[in-house]
């Protein structure tokens, strides 16, 4: 039953195979089972049970709230949710209670979902393999799959074993695990640079980074405000149209959402690609590219010249720049969002009293971690006003190239790219930690930034396995506010791929 | 809080700084320093009298409180004194996650005040963060409108009287550099004996309109009168409540003072000035602070300045904020505040969400200066008449009042209310609201007396009374002191003749031609009557007595 889409359980809830409770309680037992996976922060057992109650005497009255009723879903820490802790795993917010939830909690529990827990993630969701976070790594539920445990030498050795687990990817690697190890139906994340769809594609389920302003960000802790986005994770490209459907559309509390009607939509059963026409940016064979990834990728569009799409190259040239363009705006947004952690209102407070600076400065040295410091001293470096002309706006007029970039390619009569989603698959967790955050998040967000700096919306659906048994995902990026066709085509490619389902065994460690 | 740089640049002033300017602001300079008599001007040291004047220079960064029922970017109610952290949202707090929600009102109010202030209403204005660390700033960023504010260029007509003499006004202009909206910070409370600072955040993210005037001006009358009319505007808008002593209206000076022909002075900002008459004191001060200062051989450092009132002078203030960098960024979460007019107003658009310039334009009320016009043209009174009836509060509709209850013409009763009612008001420090003479009892005597029921110093006696309170009517206190005229014209006869009689010395000089004796003898017949008679009737008996 955990196994089941969210379509299916939801039919199932409807018919009476299974009481939101008893599925609640499923849910429940098994992020339990797989607490080594350390996807949740926060499991809110009690609420979750409650809700699941709620959502029970519904169905008994025959009057459920939709095709979410009673279905476990979890949400990524950086979300507010009220009553329950939302930490953004650092210790500035550890403890922190908010008084009121996100548009998408307060959505998705307006329809009726049951909130099991808080995912975990980076520190303010800053990094890209899930590993930065106060609450320690998550791990890859693939780490405990018959796939990569056949393709990889076994080892006996304990500690061999506790070097060989792989990390989700970042940032939303809670809410991506969480998915992947049937946890829970759906999950929340964040976009802002690639954090949902490259752990989406590392834990192999579907992450769909919707157009910016198509959902609301109110409640969502931000990191870059003029990029983030609620993301969506789910096992399948139906399932993700059906939460989509669900939080899409505008909210008075966040300006930046577009004012027009967002209309739900259900994706053709047989949906039809030939008359589409696909196109593979150039720039995305990036350096580092791994060469099965790149043969995944030109077997996709393979797939789609044989579907009788038309296939073409096209070239946005100014994705090189995406990386330094977006570590300028990225750190400076930071460092202004961070500002409001002062330790007056809310959140961790230092005991250092002697005035108030010095309570401000031991408060954020405290509560924040290496990255978070290191990027809000970059950003303020780039907002100086000595600097501003030279970083801040320069990235910004570079963005804007970027953005252009794929007006042009939509312009010339494209209508979806395909791309890689990552340049590998997912790395032992004691490789990854060689290299500092700032490192990784350049390589590992390269093939998916430039979507967040344009406010495209994109895809990644989960594709093959690798010669070591990991997921690969492919992206696709289709243009702005046109979900539908997005989804449509990669419900298409979906069904062509066959992705095969984890084989989870125990999960156990060391 | 520190208030946002000006970027003002005095060079671009220096070619066009008008040459008459220095010389008008002398005079009303000279006058209020030398306090009459010895006539000193600025800068003139006894013995230095071979430099040439120091010229002041005044600029004002005025934040006027948007008058509003919530704040500029969240739904909290605005209230004054309510109880600390009553009126505080999520947002206000700062809460992560929270968003700013532009508040309508707020961008019409501003639009308004523009258009009053004759400015250019920029039809996309954008936001900015501006970052600081303070404890009544929670989210460590004030949301103002740096790049693009919501209006430029416009002007603002003062008038100020010279010598303090009614009838020689003088009007001037200042030029209106930019109108940003902006969020208000909260309050901080230290408790030295505690060291402890509360924080009250009941007034973080009130909106703020920051008006900020060129350096036209010259002296701390100028400066006040510009503020009172900027008040008055403002007041009449219904933008602000613009009361300075509630903070809803807070004026910040830049001074500097230099010999003409030379560049502008180093400025100081002097804060802290919580009202009109503060403000001129704070700017004189601050002007012959910087000449001694100059003169002594000092300098003058750029920075901020306190306005102690019980001191009367202006006090460096800890000044952390000096050297900030604000290090500006654009406002991610809001998009360009976007305007329209008739003709750019797109179609099957829903008018509540938009902001129609040409629309709030046609609705904007009479300014002080049309209603100026409009009483001197409608009742025929002078133009510093109109003056005072508009700057004082009230003062425009008491005076209508009483124009409707009684015959007598506007050119009399403006008269009664300048001289009798205005000078009960200023000895007694009340405001037009509190005047214990109603409209209608005045409008009462002045019935009585255009009726010639009493005479014009009988009526002073009656306000006299009036002004007491006690309730009771002009009628019944003429009765009660029987101030009546006397109508008996024989016993009116009967008093004039012992008057007559009294005073053969004056009777001699009257038939000798001195006819201007004639008034000793009617006010010797009104002191007789205790002001009871009527004087054009005394006279004409007196001189038919005197001519027999």
């Amino acid at each position: 039953m955990l196994r089941a889409s969210l379509r299916q359980v939801s039919a199932a809830l409807k018919e009476g195979q299974v009481t939101p409770t008893e599925l609640c309680q499923r849910c429940l037992s098994l992020i339990k089972s797989t607490k080594l996976l350390n996807a949740y922060i926060t499991v809110a057992e009690e609420t979750a049970l409650k809700q699941a109650e709620e959502s029970e005497k519904r169905y008994r009255r025959g009057q459920p709230l939709g095709i979410l009723d009673g279905i476990p879903i979890a949400v990524k820490d950086n979300f507010n949710t009220a009553g329950i802790e939302t930490t953004c795993a650092s210790n500035m917010l550890k403890g922190y209670i908010p008084p009121y939830n996100a548009t998408v909690v307060q959505k998705l529990q307006d329809q009726g979902a049951v909130l099991l827990g808080k995912t975990n993630l980076d520190e303010f969701a800053m990094g890209s393999g899930s590993t930065d976070g106060v609450f320690g790594p998550v791990r890859n539920p693939w780490s405990y799959s018959r796939q990569y445990k056949e393709k990889s030498v076994p080892k006996s050795d304990s500690e061999r074993e506790e070097f060989k687990w792989v990390i989700t990817g970042g940032s939303s690697g809670g809410s991506a695990a969480a998915v992947s190890s049937f946890t829970c139906f759906a999950a929340l994340g964040s976009d802002t640079g690639g954090s949902t769809r490259n752990p989406a594609a590392h834990c192999g389920v579907v992450g769909l980074k919707p157009t910016y302003g198509l959902i609301s960000r109110h409640g969502l802790i931000p990191l870059v405000n003029s990029m983030d986005v609620p993301g969506i994770l789910t096992r399948c490209v139906d399932d993700a149209a059906v939460v989509l459907g669900s939080l899409a559309g505008h909210d008075p509390k966040d300006s930046t959402t577009i004012q027009d009607v967002f209309q739900p939509f259900e994706l053709p059963s047989l949906p039809d690609v030939s008359k589409l026409c696909i196109g593979i940016p150039k720039e995305y064979n990036a350096p580092g590219l791994s060469s099965e990834i790149l043969s995944v990728w030109s077997k996709a569009a393979d797939l789609f010249k044989n579907a009788g799409a038309k296939v073409i190259e096209v070239s946005l040239p100014h994705t090189r720049y995406s990386i330094v363009c977006y570590h300028v705006l990225c750190t400076a947004e930071v460092a202004s969002n961070m500002a409001r952690f002062d330790g007056l209102e809310y959140g961790h407070r230092s005991d250092v009293n002697k005035s108030t600076e010095s309570m401000y400065a031991a408060t954020r040295r405290e509560g924040f971690n290496d990255v978070v410091r290191g990027r809000i001293l970059s950003g303020n470096y780039f907002l100086l006003k000595q600097n501003y002309e030279n970083y801040f706006v320069k990235a910004q007029k570079v963005r804007r190239l970027i953005a252009n970039d794929f007006v042009k390619v939509f312009g010339s009569g494209v209508d979806i790219l395909l791309t890689p989603t990552t340049l590998k698959d997912a790395v032992p967790y004691m490789e990854f930690i060689k290299e500092d955050n700032r490192t990784r998040s350049t390589q590992d967000d390269i093939l998916t930034q430039a979507a967040n700096m344009a406010g495209l919306p994109a895809i990644n659906v989960p594709t093959a396995l690798s010669e070591r048994g990991l997921p690969v995902g492919l992206q696709f990026i289709g243009r702005s506010f046109q979900e539908k066709q997005l989804l449509t085509v990669a419900k298409w490619f979906e069904k062509q791929v066959k992705f095969p389902m984890i084989q989870l065994e125990e999960v156990k460690g060391a | 809080v520190p208030p946002p740089t000006s970027p003002r640049s005095h060079c671009a002033r220096r070619t066009t700084f008008p040459r008459g300017h220095c010389g008008e602001a002398s005079e009303p300079l000279a006058r209020q320093n030398g306090g009459g008599g010895a006539g000193l001007r600025w800068g003139l040291a006894p013995g230095v009298a071979a430099l040439a004047p120091w010229v002041p220079v005044v600029g004002l960064e005025i934040h006027a409180q948007i008058s509003s029922n919530s704040k500029l970017f969240s739904g909290s109610q605005v209230q004054f004194a309510a109880p600390p952290n009553s009126l505080v949202s999520f947002f206000d707090a700062s809460l992560p996650g929270t968003l700013p929600v532009l508040n309508r009102r707020c961008v019409e109010a501003a639009v308004m005040t523009g258009l009053a202030l004759n400015c250019s209403i920029n039809k996309k204005s954008l936001f900015d963060r501006k970052h600081y660390f303070y404890a009544d700033l929670p989210a460590g960023y004030q949301i103002t409108q740096q790049r693009v504010p919501i209006a430029v260029n416009g002007s603002l007509s003062y008038s100020l009287c010279i010598d303090n003499k009614m009838s020689q006004m003088v009007t001037k202009t200042v030029r209106i550099k930019q109108i940003q909206l902006e969020q208000d910070s909260g309050k901080s409370l230290h408790d030295d004996s505690r060291s402890q600072t509360l924080v009250d955040l009941n007034r973080a993210g009130v909106g703020l309109m920051e008006v900020v005037m060129e350096p036209d001006m010259c002296c701390g009358e100028e400066a006040a009168a510009a503020v009172r009319e900027l008040q008055l505007i403002l007041q009449t808008l219904g933008s602000s409540q613009a009361i300075m002593a509630e903070g809803q209206l807070r004026v910040d000076a830049n001074v500097s003072v230099h010999h003409p022909g030379e560049p502008y002075g180093v400025r100081t900002e002097v804060k802290n000035i919580n009202s009109i008459r503060f403000l001129a004191k704070a700017i004189d001060y601050e002007i012959q602070r910087q000449i001694e200062e100059l003169e002594n051989g000092g300098t003058i450092l750029n920075e901020t300045r306190a306005f102690d009132s019980k001191l009367g002078c202006t006090v460096p203030m800890r000044d952390k904020e000096g050297m900030q960098d604000y290090r500006f960024m654009p406002e991610p979460n809001l998009p360009p505040l976007i305007l329209y007019d008739t003709k750019s107003l797109p179609a099957n658009v829903n008018h509540q969400q938009v902001v129609n310039i040409d629309w709030i334009h046609e609705r904007l009320p009479d300014l002080p200066s049309a209603k100026r016009a409009k009483l001197v043209e409608l009742y025929g009174i002078l133009p510093e008449h109109s003056f005072t009836l508009v700057n004082e509060d009230g003062l425009t509709e008491f005076f209508e009042n009483v124009l409707k209850q009684t015959q007598m013409k506007p050119k009399k009763v403006i008269g009664w209310i300048l001289n009798d009612l205005l000078s009960y008001l200023k000895q007694h420090s009340c405001t037009v609201k509190e005047s214990p003479v109603s409209s209608v009892l005045l409008a009462d005597l002045l019935n009585l007396l255009e009726k010639k029921e009493i005479s014009a110093s009988a009526a002073k006696q009656v306000f006299e009374e009036l002004w007491k309170g006690e309730g009771k009517t002009p009628l019944e206190i003429v009765k009660e002191k029987q101030l009546q005229l006397i109508e008996d014209r024989e016993e009116l006869e009967q008093i004039c003749q012992a008057v007559i009689d009294e005073h053969e010395k004056e009777v001699m000089a009257i038939k000798a031609g001195n006819q201007k004796i004639v008034n000793k003898l009617i006010g010797l017949v009104q002191r007789a009557t205790q002001g009871r008679s009527n004087p054009v009737l005394v006279k004409q008996i007196l001189e038919k007595k005197l001519s027999e």
